[in-house]
């Protein structure tokens, strides 16, 4: 399975990627997972890639090739759809980041990328993970509700992530991330 | 003990501990800095930042001489700096193991340039090692070290992003116990002087045959046949996995681990076997040129080119002719460049940079990101410290009315790896140039290290801090202002006073990294959207945190709750006080 995480620099997609990777491993699966540090995480597009199968060779998801683009933001979404496979899905928070030449006037943010995605990716899944997270108790869980929309998309086993997010987030903010994640996993299921 | 997810670099870092590495010396530097920050959590092994990789280098060949096994990481760039040592560290040898981690940086997610470290092996005549996943990076670590003192060597250890910052199923193991070697006096191997230099020459070059002789049996060049192959591939390190990602069982392979010196004998054979021999390799064509002079008829280069990063659909587009189904978002989608973050000290300088049109000359580290719109403020960026030195060129060349208007800006960090020596060029040659320190109290672009301006060692213990302010006094600067990058006035008219002076300044812009965790925000700014003409001049900051939007029909600022850390630079560039911290 191929899946890739992109957002923006500074929204906890690394947290989301080592968090699946974690899980993968749980499951007994040989796994890949590819991050990018340094200055392309100031505010820039980043894109992080989980692989995972009997045998993976490449750490790098490529055009074509994502089962799932797990979005942290829309334009981010459309940026990368070149990505997913023909029978892919995408996962899209519906929070929107302007860019800096969007910001300077340089560029135009695309309107309706929603819509379109809507009706053009068959079964893709958007939600306001944003409003899901400040529900929960912090903007900063953003990464946290959309790990556990993905895990309801995947359909993949509850628990293991359950133990995966236990392992990796400190505990002050292990209650708030068990929410964030319940909150994200039930929104995708009803 | 069972498997477990490493980074190459952390997986680099265990292979340090397994093997019994006591002194790790390295300099920050993306994608290699995870390996002594891994280092440090190992309290077995001495792990230090050194100012700059020519000391990190000196350090381990010290340690190694002293009869400890040493390390010294760095990136590509950071090789060039400490190539000083290295070429005449072939010449002594060591004592206890001595390996050199080097990370490229192919596709230059955060470099200056995208040069191929494997001539450095090549011209200091050293043996180099390249893993290709995590696993390979620990067990390569570990056979370095046995390699470097069967040979009496330092060994060259080199990385890349997709290797270094990908994680894959490590098994670790315990560290082994490896006694501190005697330290014995040895001025034929260790003083290279001419005399003792030249014994070591014929040494160097006796070694290198020895080592070409192990490159044709070591284990770590392995042939990994497919009875359906049509074609055969020479290849080495991440490449070999985007090659193997593509061709599958379509292809055979000869990995090489070992890839300087490279064999002979042993490509032959592969070669020999098969009617298309391709080579992939990712940079330049050092394989190839290998196996061209060989006369081994190999192509690579003219399918693959000599830029950016490979991938597994570049070799299947160019070897099996696929190209990928893919969809695309029928509109353009805009770029998203990184920025400085929101409530970054740097914003504010760079502002008044830019108010002021002067003539910027840039360095490396976040406020490189100060070059992009809309502060474009800077003219110039080569390298570590290039700022202070090739402001005293141009100022030299252009004149002293040229230096009212022109100026260099780089990071604590970056001043202490390779400023100084600039700024102590300028003093002694009677300069006039005008030197900016962003001092953010952090090496902040490669992910908050500890720097010797900072007062705390890698392991966040209280140490010795360098006085920027007495230091370039002592170099020779009698001019030396501190201001806050928060207070725009105040900033403007110091370096106005400061660049209008016939002599030396010294200007420290003193704030702390907005990510640092001791820094608080301040409440976040709000906009008074009646007192809000939408005159666009607090866009001028580049913040991530404002954007305009439209109101019945009229632009005006907004504020991003979520991102304004309050630092109040927006509020300073409204002149219509339409920009308010919340408290007033």
């Amino acid at each position: 399975m191929n899946i890739m995480i992109v957002g923006v620099g500074g929204q906890g997609t690394l947290l989301c990627s080592r968090l699946l990777g974690e899980a993968f491993v749980a499951m007994g699966r040989e796994v890949k997972v590819s991050e990018v540090h340094g200055m392309s995480q100031r505010g820039g597009s980043v894109v992080t890639y989980v692989k995972c199968g009997d045998e993976v060779f490449s750490p790098l998801v490529e055009r074509g090739e994502a089962d799932l683009i797990l979005a942290f933001e829309q334009l981010e979404a459309a940026r990368w759809l070149p990505y997913l496979s023909p029978g892919g899905r995408m996962l899209v928070n519906t929070q929107i980041i302007n860019p800096m030449p969007v910001i300077t006037g340089a560029a135009q943010y695309p309107e309706g990328i929603l819509d379109w995605l809507t009706a053009n990716v068959p079964g893709s899944v958007t939600l306001d993970a944003l409003k899901l997270a400040e529900e929960a108790g912090s903007p900063r869980a953003v990464n946290t509700v959309l790990v556990g929309a993905m895990v309801a998309v995947l359909n993949l086993p509850k628990d293991v992530f359950e133990t995966a997010l236990e392992k990796t987030v400190p505990p002050k903010f292990l209650k708030l991330n068990k929410i964030a994640f319940e909150k994200g996993f039930a929104a995708v299921s009803r | 003990m069972s498997k477990a997810l490493f980074s190459g670099n952390e997986a680099v870092a265990r292979g340090l501990f397994e093997t019994g590495v006591s002194v790790v010396s390295s300099y920050p530097g993306t994608p290699s800095t995870e390996i002594t920050e891994s280092a440090a959590g190992y309290a077995e092994m001495y792990s230090e930042w050194a100012p700059n990789e020519k000391v990190a280098v000196e350090v381990a060949l010290g340690a190694s001489i002293g009869g400890a096994r040493a390390f010294a990481g760095m990136k590509h760039v950071g090789l060039n700096v400490a190539a000083d040592p290295l070429f005449t560290a072939s010449y002594t040898g060591v004592n206890a193991g001595l390996v050199i981690a080097v990370a490229d940086d192919q596709g230059l997610h955060s470099s200056q340039n995208e040069q191929d470290s494997r001539h450095w092996a090549r011209s200091a005549k050293l043996p180099m090692l390249e893993p290709a996943d995590s696993a390979e990076c620990l067990a390569f670590t570990k056979f370095a070290y046995e390699l470097s003192e069967e040979y009496d060597t330092p060994v060259l250890l080199r990385l890349s992003t997709r290797v270094s910052h990908s994680r894959s199923l490590v098994t670790a193991g315990e560290r082994a116990d490896i006694p501190l070697k005697p330290y014995e006096k040895n001025p034929r191997k260790y003083v290279m002087m001419p005399a003792m230099a030249k014994e070591r020459h014929e040494f160097v070059e006796a070694r290198t045959l020895r080592l070409a002789e192990l490159a044709e049996r070591t284990p770590l060049n392995t042939t990994e046949e497919n009875v359906n192959a049509k074609i055969g591939v020479i290849t080495a390190g991440i490449a070999y996995q985007y090659a193997k990602e593509a061709l599958g069982n379509n292809a055979s392979y000869l990995k090489l681990g070992m890839i300087a010196p490279l064999p002979e004998k042993v490509i032959r054979d592969f070669a020999a076997r098969f009617r298309r021999v391709v080579v992939i390799e990712e940079l330049d064509g050092v394989i190839e040129t290998h196996c061209k002079a060989l006369g081994i008829p190999v192509i690579g280069k003219e399918l693959f080119g000599y830029t950016g990063e490979y991938s597994a659909g570049l070799i299947k587009e160019k070897l099996l002719g696929e190209k990928p189904v893919t969809r695309e978002y029928p509109e353009q989608t805009p770029p998203r460049p990184p920025v400085l973050c929101p409530g970054c000290p740097h914003r504010g300088v760079f502002y008044v940079l830019n108010k002021l049109k002067l003539t910027v000359m840039g360095d490396i580290g976040c406020y490189t990101l100060g070059a992009l719109a809309p502060l474009s403020a800077l003219d110039v960026c080569v390298c570590m410290g290039a700022s202070v030195s090739s402001l005293h060129g141009i100022n030299t060349a252009r004149g002293a009315d040229f230096a009212k208007s022109a100026i260099a800006v780089l990071g604590d960090s970056t001043f202490i790896h390779s400023g100084i020596t600039g700024i102590i060029d300028i003093a002694y040659n009677k300069g006039v140039s005008t030197v900016m320190v962003l001092d953010n109290s952090i090496t902040g672009m490669t992910g908050h290290q500890q720097n010797p301006t900072t007062g705390l060692t890698i392991k966040g213990d209280p140490t010795s801090s360098v006085n920027l302010e007495l230091l370039a006094r002592a170099c020779g600067f009698n001019r030396v202002r501190v201001i806050d990058p928060f207070d725009l006035s105040g900033a403007e008219s110091v370096l106005k006073e400061e660049l209008q002076v016939r002599e030396p300044s010294f200007i420290i812009a003193r704030r702390p990294c907005a990510l640092l965790k001791t820094v608080k925000s301040n409440p976040p700014v709000f906009c008074d959207e009646n007192a809000c003409t939408g005159c666009k001049m607090c866009m001028k900051a580049g913040c991530p945190a404002i954007s305009m939007k439209k109101t019945a029909g009229k632009s005006k600022a907004q504020i991003d709750k979520t991102l304004c850390t309050g630092c109040g630079v927006c509020e300073k560039i409204c002149r219509f006080k339409a920009l308010m911290a919340i408290d007033s």
